[in-house]
């Protein structure tokens, strides 16, 4: 085709970059697309963009995942994995490049299997398998607790750990089944079966990581369904943080690990457990102090007023009566004896008096005839010789009647 | 006593659970304060010999592990690394 001089279209390389910019990104269906491939060429910058180039047999597309997408992304890609990504085309005008702007990656065909789940998750749902009112209350002190894994997975070392560090009264009933694969949904519903004819306390359903398909087995409606039907309560711990099977719905509790599950299983731990007899101890040890200290009060509140109303205090008193009335006989016998004594010195007084040996000291005489000792009181009465006895002796004397 | 059948019991012979429910029955026993003297002293010296039986049960409890092979249960041996 020969260039016409005078053609109508005369763009610079900028208005015509504008242009098909304007078309791709005006594009609706451009701007929310999915488009698979295997990804090229990856290269992560210290910025936090991701590029990388996303190619088929026939053709490439330049796509870039900008920091705050690629912080979210939670596939690891790598060169040759095969994708399905998100995103909306653009145009970079400096180097006249179209390329995808991607805000999702997921592996090829899990948006299949995310449909599928989308679409068992809303039937269970509705036939209110997962309702909240069917969730059992987990044991807080398991005496015997059920597993359903794998039995050489990391899954059970870290569960077993975990039991035997929090909980080592427990017992554990192992019921092993394959967790991926074509075989895991039937032997997961038989192993939940069996382990439920031992009535366990509860029962861990778990898994460790893996990829949405190496999960699958815990979207299958068999197992999903084996998990509402379990007698005994379930704890699923499938995965990581991040992943929700249909059994986390549907089982009694969901954790985001094995280990968590084993945690979640233990809510009562062995330190609390020492912790309760401990304080046991100290209680009834206290109780039985405070009631010896009450008995001991009471026994010390009813000796005082035994005290209070003992002989004893009759006794004493007694005493004093006797005391008061041997006091007042001592007083008034002194005072008799006294009163004796007196009347005595009185009557001597008088006896004194009466001697005649205190009339001769006043000058009087007792005169005595001496032929017959006749004491002389008349004047006819005296002759001859008379004694005269005076205070201090006597001496002869004649009559003389002439 | 409410648990006067399970204080025939030698205390080395009961449970963990059994010890434990015991126990706080006799924590409940002393608190109601109904008991007599000697009672008390009594009931002081099994909750004290269950304590220690618990501790012990505790301190030498050990993880029991068993799997299940069709309707029978055998000791599970862990993998050792």
């Amino acid at each position: 085709m020969q260039p016409t001089l005078f053609s109508s279209i005369h763009l610079t390389v900028s208005q015509l970059t504008f242009r098909i910019r304007k078309l791709l990104e005006g594009d609706l269906e451009m701007q929310d697309v999915w488009v698979e491939g295997e990804i090229s060429n990856l290269s992560r910058p210290n910025s936090g963009h991701i590029y990388f180039t996303l190619k088929d047999k026939n053709a490439s597309l330049r796509c870039m995942m900008w920091k705050p997408d690629a912080a979210r992304l939670r596939v690891n890609l790598q060169d040759g994995m095969a994708v399905e990504a998100h995103g909306r085309i653009t145009v970079y005008e400096p180097q006249g490049q179209y390329q995808l702007a991607v805000n999702l990656i997921q592996p090829k065909g899990e948006g299949a299997l995310y449909q599928e789940f989308l679409r068992l998750k809303a039937m269970l749902e509705a036939e209110g398998l997962f309702d909240l009112d069917r969730k059992r209350p987990i044991p807080e002190l398991p005496r015997k607790i059920g597993i359903v894994t794998s039995q050489t997975g990391a899954a059970l070392r870290d569960m077993l750990n975990t039991l035997r560090r929090r909980l080592p009264l427990a017992q554990v009933v192992l019921a092993p089944s394959p967790v991926q694969g074509m075989d895991a949904p039937p032997a997961l519903v038989n192993a939940l079966a069996a382990i439920n004819k031992h009535n366990p306390d509860v029962i861990l359903l778990a898994r460790g990581g893996g990829s949405i398909e190496d999960l699958w087995a815990f979207n299958d409606e068999r197992v999903v369904r084996a998990v509402a039907d379990s007698k005994a309560p379930v704890i699923c711990g499938v995965g990581h943080e991040t992943d929700f099977t249909l059994c986390d719905f549907a089982a009694d509790l969901r954790a985001p690990t094995p280990t968590a599950a084993a945690e979640l299983a233990t809510q009562t731990t062995i330190q609390d457990l020492q912790d309760i007899l401990a304080s046991c101890s100290s209680r009834i040890s206290s109780l039985t102090l405070n009631l010896l200290a009450e008995q001991k009060a009471s026994a010390s509140a009813l000796a005082a007023r035994l005290k209070y109303v003992s002989p004893d205090r009759r006794i004493q008193s007694e005493y004093q009566h006797l005391d008061e009335l041997s006091r007042r006989a001592f007083s008034a016998l002194t005072h008799r004896i006294q009163l004796q004594a007196s009347t005595m010195e009185g009557i001597s007084k008088r006896l004194q008096s009466l001697n005649p040996e205190g009339v001769l000291s006043r000058g009087y005489a007792i005169i005595t005839r001496k032929e017959d000792g006749m004491v002389i009181s008349k004047v006819a009465q005296a002759r001859g010789e008379m004694k005269v006895r005076v205070s201090d002796g006597e001496f002869a004397a004649i009559v003389n009647r002439e | 006593m409410a648990k006067s059948k399970s204080l025939t019991k030698p205390v080395e012979e009961l449970s963990y659970e059994e010890a434990l429910a015991e126990l706080e029955g006799i924590v409940e026993s002393l608190e109601d304060g109904q008991s007599q003297l000697e009672d008390a002293m009594n009931l002081f010296e099994r909750g004290q010999a269950l304590v220690t039986h618990c501790s012990a049960l505790l301190e030498s409890a050990q993880l029991k592990v068993q799997k299940l092979a069709g309707e029978s249960l055998s000791a599970f041996e862990e993998e050792s690394e």
